[in-house]
């Protein structure tokens, strides 16, 4: 079986990792109510969407 | 190849899914507004708005194409009364999907289905959405 010829270092390794990071979901402003929501989602502050569809459904999260 | 597949699979062999999307159908035209996963509701879409197109044609052929589908005689009524007076004037998209969030225990993006309400229902259902905001907001402008 072939195997790895040389330890890598370790900037060579954190290099590699310098990607790994989790992304800031995108949020916007409910236009109701002002709180920070998902875009294209109910707000689950006021449950309003669109400036209607009153409270979909209480509890989903 | 996979080329030109349309439609998804939902994790389901077919039967399976042709059973739930019938049950689901049923239940958007008994209660008018359902809750599902994104993918079911989209999938969903394509034979809910179907059905309306049936209940349009209105012949008896039509009507038993329905019940091949739809599990229920009364819902399959409605459909051919109430609903497709409702939409006798708009031609196409019946049906409308929100999207709401995500489930707690396996985080799946949930959305809501429903058929597009009454026009005079949704004079209705209007106001009482603003008062709804206004206390809210009143209640947030208190703290």
């Amino acid at each position: 079986m072939p195997n790895p010829v040389k330890r890598h270092s370790r900037t060579r390794r954190n290099t590699r990792r310098a990607h790994d990071f989790l992304k800031q979901p995108s949020l916007s402003l409910c236009p109701q109510c002002n709180e920070i929501k998902m875009p294209h989602r109910v707000c689950p502050k006021c449950g309003t969407y669109k400036g209607r569809e009153i409270n979909p459904i209480e509890k989903v999260s | 190849m996979y080329h030109g597949k349309a439609g998804r699979k939902l994790g389901r062999t077919s039967s399976h899914k042709e059973a739930m999307l019938r049950n689901m159908v049923t239940s958007v035209i008994k209660h008018e507004r359902i809750s599902t996963t994104d993918c079911k509701a989209k999938e969903l879409r394509k034979l809910a708005e179907k059905m309306i197109t049936l209940g349009k044609r209105g012949d008896l052929h039509a009507r038993r194409q329905a019940l091949s589908i739809v599990r229920d005689k009364t819902a399959v009524g409605k459909l051919f009364g109430e609903l497709t007076e409702r939409f006798r004037k708009r031609e196409g998209g019946y049906t409308r999907i929100i999207k709401v969030g995500y489930r707690f225990g396996d985080n799946a993006p949930v959305s809501i289905i429903e058929y597009i309400p009454d026009e005079k229902k949704k004079e209705k259902a209007k106001p009482k959405a603003k008062a709804k905001a206004k206390a809210k907001a009143k209640e947030a402008a208190a703290e």
